[in-house]
């Protein structure tokens, strides 16, 4: 069937912020899709909340709607669109349920908008778990044991009956979010008790365990025609048991043979085709390794993360054709885009190995339980190509830039005693456990019945380790190395192993010719001609990447996405290819994530999907020759490179890398801004704890500390006086000559954030962001207010003033970040960052300035005045625009969830109106919170920021909350006149706090940090309650007052008249 | 073992030689299946060719007993990227290697496979040998020159004597030009009485079976290597006794009935192939192994019907007969390896012999 005429405007939904579960790929499939649909000549209308996004780019939809993602905001937005149709399969688990929501207040009836794409009978029939079991049993598909349960009486019954372990899932959740495997009571009603409650519905399901078996997933579509086809399948290696976002994937699968594969291939498309889906699909599936019996896991109606992984390890773009297939089109209608000739209904043929590996977030919560289980805990993602196992394995290694470029950690555990637990125990470097396992002599055999990871995978890393042998005893062995090379063995460790600088090994293999060449992604293994400029280079004869006579520049991207590093990168990376292509050049992209829209192969003129070290970024290097490359918008994964790149010759374009370390080394920034007259916080560099102590005594508490090596705010920390400092010094970092210690001053007051692009000369300022949370919460947790609200015109003359001055004076071309803090009368500095930064997606869709767009022009060498940006600051907006972070603590046990310098949120939302608090409150409400008129609010707070707190406390009990409070406080309270609740202590034998918190009878917590971060602390513990239970526990007093003032706008004041003034009255 | 794949465009790949140590040569022709390879290697089709395989990965999960497509593999050669030496599969019984060797197979692996690919996808398929390194690879070259094509593929491969694998269903004769296993398999699974014959048995000899249905089975090389096929299908027809063609089958149908064949330039094969059924719009993806295609071009005036074409580039796919009770498809319904999406049209087979039956048995009532 041809595309559908009678419908005109469709509205698409996306998927909201970057939580664990529901990342990047979103914004690669929204915004394939509403190209396509574009493409089509349909008017596409966007609603996201998400503004770090491509798909929210103006130029991505029609219309675009930055709101939050709830039924009250889209139904305002359908009323006034009124578009025909509604696509919701794009924007993952939230665009399914919103589409759900809406269907059943109406709206969707009351203004005619129809649901492209999969029906809603059908996605609840697969999101259900009753009803997709009544299914299966129809289809004689089998499924493992299982029973929806609705408490946890129930789930003993079931255990009863089937015994342990049990898989615990919680139905229409999020990444498995509160599911679990339990293998006893104990844990059994831990893991339910939390499931229940995260379960939009109060529904969990159980199910006997079937660990051990193999996951294999298929990525299936049909069209309206029927006609259905798998684009990809893969293969967990790790098997069931760990959720496959956890799991490392393999695609295609490597151990079933045609007749298994065929087998669950019938299954997968026997199921969609009795959920009549239209698009895509994600089936899951487990299989015995000893027969031919297999069950179904699950289904997903729509795109998903292993879709995006399917379609860039294929090279087919499943969103896109998933769109055009809801709008009409049969598969053999629409042209695989990839090879330009064939049509869309085939399934790609690859010819070589494709390997996913996780990116945890671990390196940064190190409180948090590292087991890998049912429950997704991964950020982000990395893939890997090769022509062999070997090769793709240890390339997705070194690709998750955790400091391994081998199967090998730096603290290895060294007796079979120690690995024998660790290995039993999924957590996130069992990868490295089992190389070391294979080092120190254990066998495939042992292995495998620890882990039953199938014997074949494990051979291949026994493999690595036996090569590792041999080139470690034959120093030089020319052979060896080439074979090492095919094999993905990396410089680092290679030229470790013999002994010899990495470059010098380079050299090496430049001069013996043992380098990759680079072969393109087709979807069909050579077959049929293909201009896909998507490669991915190995060890072979044929180079087929051509290098054309166009002069190009290379970008490095961002990598996988991490706390710290999330999509606002990915963003800027794809506007600087975008700016290159316009400014007349080839624009050539390195990066290694699977979900983002720089690696969609038609964004850039030439993707290679490559690991970012500097041996694979050189190889693509010398074989493009590139007029330079531009590193300023890939984060610090780009960031890093620039040294190495620049060492060998390769031109840094933008900022040089002596005035980026101007602004990054402590020492020359400091002398930069004396030359500059521009203040900063006191601070010394401490080399022993003596030196730390004295410092801090003569810079004066509270100061802030933190170790020297590391980036990105880990382990730091405020200490308010000399005890906790030497908790400090003592717990957190081991300080000594060579990792010495900073000790700042902590200047407490109104944080200010800036983006501003500079040629050198001229220096434009898009916008200032004013912090809500004062200055010692990580900016990319603050909210972040534009344009700032209370700034005096005096302070924000200083502010602009001292930009522009430090933009020239450390010779930025092209993008800086600023972070400012007023304090007293004064405008401190406290960090530039030379570079793009997080704040660039949102500060360019509010003010409309394409911001990396000129950045990157400016990088090609056009003047801002000549671009019409001259000096200056930007006219503000009337509007008001806030950035709201979102955290998915709720995913991540054990970790603390107050705000400190050290950033933890994974991603941001933004409120947009026409006051502060209507822009709070749109933010809040969509970074998931519930802001009811009225309820109880607990208060646990510190002792000197009572005074404070009483402030607020007044306020909320003014619109009619309940104020409560343990006894101290209570007692404070009373005496100010304030009526209070006492709630009992934790410990206590009564009903306590955490009972309070658990039974959902506080709508809010209040809590500010007293010191320690050991869990035993009653302060973490409320924390950790709240955010199992899903209640909002605000750790920043800045952010309580926030959303105060959004409840006053919300509500009206409840005050009895003041008494006759009777003693006044004269007689 | 050093050894060396030589084309007869003077192409060398140098890579490591597994399997048997003989030297053979043959077409050099590539399948894309990323599953499959123990089916591909066996399946009497590739007779005298040597088959690349493009998926890199090749014996991991071993070698097993139930997916050979015939007891004596005919091909002159596999080539692969890497051949697994320590597979996995509870069903394996041995590796990739022992089995070419047990089957006097060369093998050749650790070449960049990708470019033999690209190579044979723009030249077309050449002749090729697997040859020790230290081999004068001119005279090879010359030898190919010199060389004519071999037309006794399917002699070669058929059987000798007819055989039968009796059963209760309906009387099935399949004319054996190299049928893969699969296609016995699934006619034995309908309960069909089968009776293999070798491929230049006369209609008449056919006839005195008392078949229910014909089944052309598929087989090597080029149709017009068979030219004794052509007579018996006509004499068939004219008896209508219900007809089936699979690939080399099809287009020995399609000759029979005054129709043309022509060669592709390197030939579809693949566990991938999108066939579309004109009558229902449908879909189907199909397992493909072939060389020669039935020119569309030549359909007309004949008494065929285009049923099927292949969705990439609309080559003939299915045949029908408008009068007789015949079809035929180039793809392969019986799978293995691939999709069984086309798997229904053995349904068609036997919907067809029964309804013959009937028509058959009124016949009689009205005679």
């Amino acid at each position: 069937m041809p595309k559908r005429l009678d419908i005109k405007k469709i509205l698409v939904i996306g998927s909201g912020p970057i939580v664990i579960g529901q990342a990047a790929e979103f914004d690669y499939a929204g915004t394939q899709a509403c190209q396509a649909l574009k493409e089509e000549g349909y008017e596409v209308i966007l609603v996201n909340s998400n503004p770090a996004t491509i798909m929210t780019d103006t130029s991505i939809a029609d219309k675009v709607f930055i709101e939050p993602l709830t039924v009250p905001f889209v139904s305002r937005i359908i009323r006034q669109e009124r578009p025909d149709g509604l696509l919701a399969t794009l924007g993952g688990q939230t665009g399914l349920n919103l589409a759900v929501e809406l269907s059943e207040s109406g709206i969707l009836e009351e203004c005619s908008v129809e649901l492209l794409g999969t029906t809603l009978t059908s996605i609840q029939q697969a999101e259900d778990r009753e009803l997709f079991r009544t299914l299966m049993n129809e289809l004689n598909e089998p499924v493992p044991k299982s029973e929806i349960i609705r408490s946890y009486e129930e789930a003993v019954a079931f255990t009863a009956e089937v015994g342990y372990p049990v898989i615990i899932r919680p139905a229409f959740t999020l990444g498995g979010t509160g599911g679990g495997i339990a293998g006893n009571e104990e844990e059994l009603k831990e893991i339910v008790t939390s499931g229940l409650l995260a379960s939009p519905v109060h529904q969990v399901l159980l199910e006997k365990s079937i660990a051990g078996f193999k996951e294999i997933e298929y990525e299936v579509m049909r069209d309206s025609n029927d006609t259905s086809i798998v684009v990809c399948n893969m293969e967990n290696i790790d098997p069931v048991g760990i959720h496959t976002g956890d799991s490392i994937v393999v695609a295609p699968s490597q151990t079933l043979s045609d007749r298994d594969y065929q087998l669950l291939r019938n299954a997968s498309l026997k199921i969609i085709r009795a959920l009549k889906i239209e698009g895509g699909c994600n089936v899951q599936l487990a299989l015995d390794p000893d027969s031919s019996s297999y069950y179904i896991i699950e289904v997903n109606p729509r795109v998903s993360r292993s879709s995006a992984l399917a379609s860039k390890a294929t090279g087919y773009p499943i969103a896109k054709i998933a769109a055009k297939i809801a709008v009409g089109y049969t598969l053999d209608e629409i042209k695989n885009p990839v090879t330009g000739s064939t049509y869309a209904s085939f399934e790609p043929a690859l010819d070589y190995i494709v390997t996913k590996i996780p990116r945890w977030p671990f390196d940064k919560f190190e409180g948090a339980n590292r087991k890998l289980g049912t429950q997704m805990k991964a950020t982000g993602e990395v893939m890997a190509i090769g022509r062999n196992l070997e090769e793709s394995l240890l390339k997705a290694v070194r690709s998750l830039e955790t400091k391994c470029y081998h199967l090998e950690i730096s603290n290895p555990k060294q007796t079979r005693e120690e690995l024998f637990p660790v290995l039993a125990t999924a957590d996130d470097e069992r990868l490295y456990h089992i190389a070391q396992a294979l080092r120190i002599g254990m066998t495939v055999r042992e292995i495998w019945e620890i882990t039953k990871i199938d014997v074949f995978f494990l051979e291949k890393i026994k493999g690595i380790i036996d090569l590792e042998q041999k080139v470690l005893n034959n120093v030089g062995d020319l052979g060896l190395l080439r074979a090492a090379k095919e094999k993905g063995f990396s410089d680092v460790w290679l030229s470790k192993a013999w002994n010899m600088a990495e470059k010098d090994l380079y050299d090496l293999r430049s001069e013996k010719n043992i380098k990759p060449v680079y072969k393109m992604v087709d979807t069909c293994a050579a077959e049929f001609d293909s201009e896909t400029p998507y490669y991915y280079g190995t060890y072979a004869e044929e180079n087929e990447s051509l290098r054309t006579e166009k002069e190009s520049v290379l970008v490095l991207g961002s990598g996988p996405i991490r706390i710290g590093q999330g999509i606002e990168f990915d963003y800027a990376t794809v506007h600087t290819v975008w700016a290159i292509k316009e400014a007349g050049y080839e624009a050539i992209i390195i990066n290694n994530n699977p979900e983002t829209v720089s690696t969609d192969f038609s964004t850039s003129d030439k993707l290679y999907f490559e690991p970012l070290t500097v041996e694979d970024v050189m190889h693509v290097i010398d074989q493009e020759k590139p007029k330079g490359v531009i590193v300023q918008f890939g984060g610090q994964t780009a960031i890093n490179l620039a040294d190495a790149l620049h060492e060998r010759g390769v031109a840094i374009l933008g900022t040089s890398l002596d005035n980026m370390d101007r602004a990054e080394d402590r020492d020359r920034f400091e002398q930069a801004m004396k030359e500059l007259n521009i203040p900063q916080p006191d601070g010394e560099t401490a080399f022993s704890v003596k030196e730390a102590q004295v410092i801090a005594e003569r810079i004066g508490y509270p100061v802030l500390v933190r170790p020297s090596y590391v980036l990105g705010g880990r382990a730091m920390e405020i200490v308010y006086k000399e005890k906790e400092l030497l908790q400090y010094m003592e717990n957190a970092v081991r300080v000594n000559p060579e990792h010495p210690v900073l000790i700042d001053r902590y200047l407490e007051g109104k944080e200010v954030e800036v983006d501003a692009i500079s040629d050198g000369k001229d220096v434009f300022i898009p916008g200032i962001m004013e912090h809500i949370e004062r200055a010692g919460v990580h900016s990319g947790d603050s909210i972040a207010v534009y344009p700032p609200q209370r700034l005096t015109p005096e302070q924000k003359e200083k502010i602009i003033e001292r930009t522009i001055s430090m933009a020239r004076g450390l010779g930025i071309v092209g993008l800086l970040n600023i972070q400012f803090v007023l304090h007293g009368e004064e405008v401190y500095v406290l960090e530039v960052n030379p570079r793009s930064s997080r704040t660039v997606p949102f500060l360019s869709k509010i003010t409309g300035i394409p911001m990396a767009n000129l950045a990157t022009k400016v990088i090609l060498g056009t003047s801002l005045s000549k671009l019409g940006y001259p000096t200056g600051y930007a006219p503000e907006k009337q509007e008001v625009f806030v950035k709201v972070p979102v955290f998915s603590f709720a995913k991540l046990r054990r970790v603390d969830t107050y705000l400190s310098p050290e950033m933890k949120s994974t991603g941001e939302v933004m409120g947009r109106d026409n006051t502060l608090q209507k822009a709070l409150y749109k933010g809040l409400v969509a970074s998931g919170m519930k802001i009811p008129t009225y309820g109880s609010v607990l208060f646990t707070v510190a002792d000197k920021d009572k005074p404070e707190a009483l402030r607020l406390m007044k306020r909320f009990y003014e619109i009619g909350y309940t104020i409560m409070a343990t006894e101290g406080t209570a007692k404070y309270l009373e005496e100010q006149k304030i009526p209070v609740t006492v709630v009992h202590k934790i410990g206590s034998r009564e009903r306590n706090l955490l009972d309070i918190i658990r039974q959902g009878e506080a709508q809010f917590v209040v809590n500010t940090l007293t010191k320690g971060k050991m869990p035993a602390r009653d302060g973490f513990r409320i924390r950790r309650e709240s955010s199992e239970n899903g209640v909002v526990c605000l750790t920043s007093l800045d952010t309580a007052e926030a959303l105060l003032e959004v409840l006053e706008s919300l509500t009206f004041t409840a005050r009895q008249m003041p008494a006759f003034e009777k003693d006044r009255v004269l007689v | 073992m050093k050894r060396i794949l030589i084309l007869e465009d003077g192409t060398e790949f140098h890579g490591e030689g597994f399997g048997s140590a003989e030297e053979k040569d043959g077409e050099v022709v590539f399948n894309t299946g990323m599953t499959g390879y123990q089916e591909i290697l066996s399946d009497p089709s590739y007779c005298g060719q040597i088959v690349t395989l493009t998926y890199p990965l090749i014996g991991n999960y071993g070698v097993n007993r139930q997916d050979f497509e015939s007891i004596s593999p005919a091909i002159h050669g596999l080539i692969v990227n890497e051949a697994c030496a320590l597979p996995s599969h509870y069903q394996s019984l041995g590796t990739l290697d022992e089995l070419l060797k047990a089957k006097n197979i060369p093998g050749l692996m650790e070449i960049d496979t990708r470019k033999l690919t690209r190579l044979i996808r723009k030249h077309g398929t050449l002749r090729g040998k697997i040859v020790s390194a230290d081999s004068d690879t001119s005279a090879i070259v010359e030898e190919f020159k010199n060389a004519p094509l071999r037309t006794d593929h399917v002699q070669s491969v058929s059987t000798r004597t007819p055989y039968h694998l009796p059963n209760t269903g309906r009387r099935v004769v399949v004319v054996d030009y190299g049928a893969k296993s699969g296609i016995l398999r699934e006619l034995s699974q309908r309960s069909c009485d089968v009776i293999v014959v070798p491929y230049n048995t006369r209609a008449e000899e056919i006839i005195l079976l008392n078949p229910d249905g014909i089944l052309l089975s598929n087989g090597p090389g080029n149709p017009k290597d068979v030219p004794e096929a052509l007579g018996m299908i006509n004499t068939i027809l004219e008896e209508e006794i219900p007809l089936f063609g699979i690939c080399l089958g099809h287009q020995l149908f399609a000759l029979a009935m005054g129709a043309n064949t022509e060669k592709l330039k390197f030939g579809h094969r693949g566990s991938n192939h999108p066939v579309k059924d004109l009558q229902t719009g449908k879909i189907a993806l199909t397992a493909q192994n072939h060389g020669y295609t039935v020119s569309p071009e030549t359909l007309e005036g004949t008494e065929l019907e285009l049923t099927h074409i292949a969705v990439n580039d609309g080559t003939v796919e299915g045949l029908g007969h408008k009068v007789k009770p015949a079809f035929s498809v180039q793809y392969h319904p019986e799978a293995s390896p691939g999709p069984m999406d086309a798997n229904p049209l053995f349904e068609k087979f036997m919907n067809m012999m029964e309804t013959a039956k009937e028509e058959g048995k009124e016949k009689c009532l009205n005679a």
